[in-house]
């Protein structure tokens, strides 16, 4: 179960790369692994205004559906429309290809309160 | 209350092959191997190995053995030829579905039942009773386990590995023989609206079966989980018991009225009650939907009119890897008409009528 360094993780096991003033969020390989093939994703649109742990997109399996939530409130700056075409990206790259939206921090200091990689991998193997 | 979580005589395989194990009636089963998609697809397209030790073998044997069970089911098992196999219903005496079955006839005074394995104490209880001094009921589900190829190609790497001349065995046929050198009944039958057989052998064999068959190709055959198989016999149209079926619904609420013989000279469980029902007719109708959105209906979820009244609900529904559009089967009131729309999670998504099966492969 692959669970990156330099990531950092939320409850719902969603993955948030922060890179500057943006966090780029997708779900990690074992939350791809229990969901199975993923069929679908609703997006965020682009501008819409998330809020910390609320819906904001959801992901459709063979045999379940997902709320996507956001790690932190901000706005929606980009969505991964290849996702549309290819689902599956989220189980064959979930932290590359599969990645799904970009978000705009509100407070950046927000994203301080997500779990790091240790912390996560303690919540998956607890 | 501690439950305990019972193995197959497969479970090291699963493990070998890296199973993602998921509990099912009180089984630890294989959900996936990898891709539910590809499993499902193989299926389709070539072949698929299946573990199903979990299902319920019961033997109802002696020689009052086919009118014990013409008495206890709503088929007519007793005008069954040996080697061959019908499906049918254990009804209760209101005929509301207690499971349904496979039965098949494996020698004059010899059958065997298949029960769901949520259900096999429950139906081998009420056979118990049913068929009850007239013959023998014996639970033979400890002492069977069950491998099942299934898919086109399926005929042809059995062939290889048995003595039995599988290619002309008839659907819905069955006979003893040998598998990998393992004594096994061999039966035409499956769940996943392909060609395909069912190997019935000791818990010890099923090891020597299952890997004589996962060699039986050239790069192998691929194993399936139990996703696969839900997806598959959603696409056939084929009911599951607790979705479609249930002790709230009789067969003719769920399309299969054909099984119920009415015909059968003598009296059966459920026979008032279900000749009832047949002539006011049924009380919802099992129709198939085909999702205009992306979004997958499932279980549950509520069936709407075009006006937004709730006239129904989904029993199953999938994204449907042959389609490449979510399906799903659902019970409405049996005046309602379309177009429909489905309530997925507060919105209403449109979905549009077709006929079951949603995949025939022989179309």
């Amino acid at each position: 179960m692959s669970v990156p360094a330099e990531l950092r993780y939320t409850q719902e096991h969603e993955w948030v790369a922060i890179d500057g003033g943006t966090a780029t969020i997708g779900i990690t390989d074992y939350a791809t692994q229990a969901l199975g093939d993923v069929v679908y994703v609703s997006l965020p649109q682009v501008g819409a205004a998330v809020t910390a742990g609320e819906p904001c997109g959801e992901v459709e399996s063979t045999k379940s559906v997902s709320d996507l939530y956001a790690p932190v409130a901000g706005t929606v700056v980009e969505v991964n429309g290849e996702l549309a075409d290819a689902p599956n990206r989220l189980n064959e790259d979930p932290y590359g290809e599969g990645w799904i939206c970009v978000i705009e921090p509100t407070d950046a200091g927000e994203l301080d309160a997500l779990l790091d990689a240790e912390g996560y991998r303690k919540l998956i193997d607890g | 209350m501690t439950s305990t979580v019972r193995d197959t005589p497969l479970r090291t395989v699963h493990e070998r092959l890296g199973a993602t194990m998921t509990e099912f009636a009180g089984w630890l089963m294989p959900l996936r191997y990898g891709s539910e998609t590809a499993e499902h697809n193989a299926v389709r397209t070539n072949a698929a190995l299946f573990d199903l030790s979990h299902m319920g073998e019961i033997a109802v044997t002696g020689p009052g053995a086919g009118a014990a069970l013409d008495y206890a089911v709503c088929g007519w098992p007793s005008r069954l030829s040996v080697g061959r196999a019908r499906y049918t219903m254990l009804c209760a005496p209101d005929g509301g579905i207690i499971d349904d079955l496979i039965v098949y006839r494996q020698a004059d005074e010899r059958f065997l039942v298949v029960a769901n394995a949520a259900n096999t104490s429950v139906v081998l209880a009420e056979l118990r009773e049913r068929c009850s001094p007239r013959a023998v009921v014996t639970d033979e589900s400890e002492v069977t386990g069950l491998v099942s190829i299934q898919g086109p190609n399926g005929c042809g790497f059995l062939s290889t590995v048995t003595d039995l001349p599988v290619a002309s065995m008839p659907y819905y046929g069955g006979a003893y023989g040998t598998v990998a050198g393992r004594a096994a009944w061999v039966a035409r039958t499956g769940y996943t609206g392909e060609d395909g057989f069912e190997i019935f052998c000791a818990p010890a064999d099923c090891e020597a079966v299952w890997d004589a068959l996962a060699a039986s190709a050239a790069g192998g055959v691929p194993a399936a989980g139990l996703a696969a198989r839900d997806t598959l016999r959603l696409e056939a149209g084929m009911p599951l018991y607790g979705n479609e079926l249930g002790r709230d619904v009789t067969p003719y609420e769920a399309g299969l009225g054909r099984v119920v013989r009415l015909d059968k000279p003598d009296d059966f469980v459920g026979r008032d009650a279900l000749a009832a029902r047949a002539a006011e007719g049924p009380r919802r109708t099992l129709i198939g939907l085909l999702a205009r959105s992306r979004r997958v209906p499932r279980h549950g979820f509520a069936v709407l009119s075009a006006d937004g009244e709730r006239v129904g609900e989904v029993t199953s529904g999938a994204p449907s890897p042959t389609l490449g559009t979510p399906i799903a089967m659902a019970y409405v009131e049996p005046d309602a008409g379309g177009p429909f729309g489905i309530d997925v999670r507060g919105k209403t998504e449109p979905a549009e009528v077709t006929g079951l099966p949603f995949y025939d492969r022989r179309k």
